[in-house]
């Protein structure tokens, strides 16, 4: 997609014949962010909507208990050393950001009176400096008022390195300034086209400077705050138990008139995905629960008591397979998978482009997602007349038999294809995660059908994603010679998560394994294109280049897409929630009501 | 006595210190990072990680954090929880009220259950009953605790709908509701566990009453004309029940340490649970802390036990 076909799209939307919810999509299926989309949007001027849930209450309180179920308890509830999700969403009931980003990536201002954009002047024209115009009358659960004060100081305790906050990389590069009371400034090095990270969503929230002013730096992890927070958001601290439940009451002065409805909050941790889809949706026991990474007929059949429904956002998340262009069969210089060694056979654009006709990416949406994940091809598969031709999914065991043929690949007496005496056999590792396993099994069908055998190992979810050094199976390490796992992409500005398709992000011995390019391919268009983009101010240029890097790995078919995942949580149905796959699953909790 | 408690006590010294190395060592080789989130997280420069790392001296050879820690655990320092940034021993406190409830009721049903059917059976053996309490105790502790615990919640929260299979800590009533809550949510955890425990300890009783019961003493009393009944209860019981108190005993840190998978089905929030969950955020700290805590346990009950024994049974003495 080139940028004069996103600027007719963009036109499309302002002009009302796309829909916006449309546009998401389609930059999704483009391997972009909704909040990235959002932004393009702004910038070309169609504002920011609000696909908020509308609240209904008249008045604040009245709503009783709510119940919610985490089957991963929070264990800390400071937001700045959240480093799990599970952590995030306790502490947004607390604490607030400046903005946060709902279901369709439109920035939506809490502790902001609004949103920063060319015509109110919060935006400079040449992209180093931001201006957010704050809330009066907001107050900490403790009765000071929040003022600019703790917006910088939430800054500076950020961007310490003594601190450890893993939010850090939000703050390090800017220069936070007050102006007045209710007005601070944010002065970016170099011009940044995604101003939207710094005292935005998940690393957002902002710190009471009285409470945290003491414990910045080293002495950070003393403050007894970590534990018992005071902050802005509709519910005040009552009590917590690390790893177990968190309480917490109506916060009687809240910022938004008639928030929240529910008078108290329970959340409860620990468990499985399953048991607390079952709480949810078969006894009722919970209001709600996150993150059901649970088949999908299983849910269905849960559903069909009647006392509660599942609620499935897009997001970020991609899962797909690496073919490994490198030899993780031979060690040089004390490494496998090193970029000096080739694949004898992966090293093979044709192998590659048959193994990815292998994969049939309808059947796995159909029987083992459902409505956890969305088949896609390529990054780029939306809409029809943007479906680039040569990156059409499909799955046909016969096309890859012919393009095997071609190449000069013969079957063996064992029935395994081989050329000069090098045989399709491959090692297929990801984690061990019952759809994931299903779907190694669907492809190993798939490619004994056209002369490849595939050894399917699976490994522990603690060791593959963990960064040991030691550890041969990790997932960087890709000592195998395909491997399956999700990338989530966490933070909204996609430029960060795209950094694995760079050449100077390779992992490898020397940055410890590390590096985010765990393909090992590279590409000097990629590069280039993606240093363009680092500099490029024009979201919308900016986005077609994104696209170019992204499409160049899918059409060497290194990177083979499978679905993009949607975030599933489960609610009782008499409860509107509002969740979104680009913040924390609470990031609107005061909104929350029981009908 | 006194020279046997303090012998006893001496050779505890280096056992513990044995344990807690192993201990050490073993999670110090395992494989995994507490800070794993951060490394495959863009947002996080490296340099946060490596800071980290540092701070907490992840990166100092094994033998050194060995000797830190066990300096710090000297001074009362348990040492500080990666995952939650409070220290060990708050997170370790918090969660025994709760343990001690369900694990030390469970236990308790367990022997009302064991005691007077494994002392019945024993005194008809062979008969209907004992055939029937012989069946049910096979099929008791063939059955594991996760089994049976998905059975009943599949039972009695998703068919009858009686009770709740999410276990709260926090439970908001107030007077008889506020027991009556407590209680409800209990039952299903306790029965799971107590009942697998009575079926083995309905065994023990059983056997240990069957030796006892065919001494000449028994057969004395009973030519004496006593009643069966005191028989059973103040010659033949009291005898047999000597090892089954022994055995209670050694199960005293097992009520201490939770129960992992019955905690874990109905979210109880133990220490069995705390365990679990600190392993899997690799929080090593607390894994280290809770193990060598229940290995002290074990060591000091085993005292307790080889104590007891004695002064149940003054054949013994610790000359």
């Amino acid at each position: 997609m080139t940028e004069h076909e996103l600027r007719d799209l963009i036109a499309e939307v302002a002009e009302g014949r796309l829909s916006r919810r449309g546009f998401v999509r389609r930059m999704l299926a483009l391997g972009l962010t909704a909040p990235m989309a959002g932004m393009m949007l702004a910038h070309s001027g169609v504002a920011f909507a609000d696909a908020t849930l509308p609240y209904k209450p008249t008045k604040a309180g009245g709503g009783g208990l709510l119940k919610v179920l985490l089957w991963q308890a929070p264990t800390l509830l400071n937001p700045h050393f959240a480093s799990g999700t599970k952590d995030q969403i306790a502490s947004r009931i607390f604490f607030e950001p400046l903005a946060g980003w709902d279901k369709e990536g439109n920035l939506i201002p809490q502790l902001a009176a609004e949103v920063p954009s060319r015509e109110n002047g919060g935006l400079s024209a040449d992209g180093r400096e931001v201006t957010w115009k704050l809330k009066r009358n907001v107050k900490w659960h403790d009765g000071k008022p929040f003022t600019a004060d703790d917006v910088v100081f939430t800054a500076e305790y950020a961007a310490d390195p003594a601190t450890a906050a893993f939010t850090t990389g939000a703050y390090t590069n800017i220069k936070v300034e007050k102006i007045d009371d209710h007005t601070v400034k944010i002065t970016f090095r170099e011009p940044t086209p995604f101003w939207a990270d710094p005292f935005v969503g998940v690393t957002g929230q902002i710190l009471p400077k009285h409470h945290f002013g003491e414990y910045k730096g080293a002495k950070s992890r003393e403050a007894p705050a970590n534990l018992k927070p005071v902050g802005t958001g509709p519910y005040k601290f009552v009590d917590f138990k690390p790893g177990d439940v968190l309480t917490g009451e109506r916060n009687p002065d809240y910022h938004v008139p008639n928030q929240p409805f529910f008078d108290r909050l329970e959340v409860k941790g620990g468990g499985d995905a399953v048991s607390a889809a079952r709480a949810v949706l078969q006894t009722g026991e919970y209001d709600y629960a996150w993150n059901l990474q649970v088949e999908d007929d299983v849910l269905k059949r849960m559903e069909t008591g009647g006392r509660g429904r599942v609620s499935t956002v897009v997001s970020g998340d991609i899962e797909f397979i690496i073919l490994n262009t490198t030899d993780p069969w031979t060690e040089v210089d004390g490494e496998r998978s090193s970029v000096k060694t080739k694949h004898p056979t992966l090293s093979d654009p044709k192998v590659r482009e048959a193994i990815n006709l292998l994969i049939d990416r309808d059947s796995i949406q159909k029987f083992i997602y459902g409505r956890g994940g969305t088949a896609t091809a390529s990054f780029v598969n939306q809409p029809p007349r943007f479906k680039s031709q040569k990156l059409k999914y499909e799955f046909s065991i016969e096309k890859a038999n012919k393009i095997l043929d071609d190449a000069g690949y013969k079957r063996g007496s064992d029935g395994i294809r081989e050329k000069d005496g090098k045989k399709l056999k491959y090692v297929f590792q990801t984690s061990i995660n019952a759809p994931r396993q299903k779907t190694q099994a669907i492809i190993k069908q798939a490619c004994q059908r056209a002369g490849i055998d595939l050894e399917l190992k699976s490994v522990t979810a603690s060791v593959f994603f963990s960064s040991d050094v030691a550890n041969p199976d990790t997932y960087t390490k890709l000592y195998c010679d395909m491997e399956m796992y999700t990338t989530t992409q966490p933070q909204p500005d996609p430029e960060r998560f795209l950094n694995q398709f760079v050449s100077w992000e390779i992992a490898n011995k020397e940055n410890k394994w590390l590096g985010r390019n765990v393909s090992r391919y590279s590409d000097p268009a990629a590069d280039e294109a993606y240093r363009a983009a680092q500099k490029e101010l024009d979201p919308v240029k900016r986005a077609a280049l994104l696209i170019k890097v992204n499409e160049i790995f899918c059409e060497a078919h290194v990177i083979l897409p499978l679905l993009s995942r949607t975030r599933v949580a489960a609610g009782a149905s008499n409860l509107m929630f509002d969740h979104s796959g680009w913040d924390v699953d609470t990031w609107n909790i005061a909104a929350w009501y029981r009908t | 006595m006194a020279t046997y408690l303090l012998r006893r006590f001496l050779i505890a010294i280096p056992s513990l210190l044995g344990i807690s190395l192993v201990l050490f060592t073993v999670l110090a080789l395992a494989p995994g990072d507490p800070f794993e989130e951060l490394a495959t997280n863009p947002n996080v420069p490296p340099e946060v990680r490596t800071a980290l790392r540092a701070k907490f001296g992840i990166d100092d050879p094994v033998m050194v954090r060995y000797l830190r820690w066990l300096a710090a655990m000297a001074q009362g320092d348990w040492g500080f929880s990666f995952a939650s940034r409070i220290d060990v021993d708050q997170l370790i406190l918090q969660r025994v009220p709760v343990t001690l409830f369900v694990i030390g009721s469970s236990q308790i049903l367990a022997l009302a259950i064991a005691l007077p059917i494994g002392i019945y059976a024993a005194m008809r053996p062979y008969s209907v009953f004992d055939q029937i309490a012989n069946t049910l105790a096979f099929v008791g502790f063939s059955l594991p605790t996760f089994f049976t615990g998905l059975l009943f919640i599949l039972l009695f929260s998703i068919q009858l709908d009686w009770l709740p299979f999410v276990y709260r800590s926090d439970i908001s009533a107030e007077g008889w509701r506020w027991y009556w809550e407590h209680l409800r949510q209990a039952i299903m955890p306790i029965m799971v566990l107590g009942f697998f425990q009575a079926a083995s300890y309905t065994r023990y009783v059983r056997s240990s009453v069957l030796d006892v019961a065919r001494l000449d003493y028994v057969t004395t009393a009973r030519a004496k004309g006593l009643d069966e009944r005191t028989v059973t209860l103040r010659h033949v019981s009291r005898n047999a029940l000597i090892p089954v108190v022994t055995l209670v005993a050694l199960q005293m840190p097992a009520v201490f340490g939770g129960a992992i998978v019955t905690e874990q089905i109905f979210r109880v929030p133990g220490i069995g649970s705390l365990l679990i969950s600190a392993m899997l955020a690799n929080d090593t700290p607390v894994i280290m802390a809770v193990t060598f805590v229940f290995a002290c346990l074990v060591v000091l009950f085993n005292l307790i036990a080889d104590l007891l024994y004695g002064w149940l049974d003054p054949r013994i003495s610790f000359g």
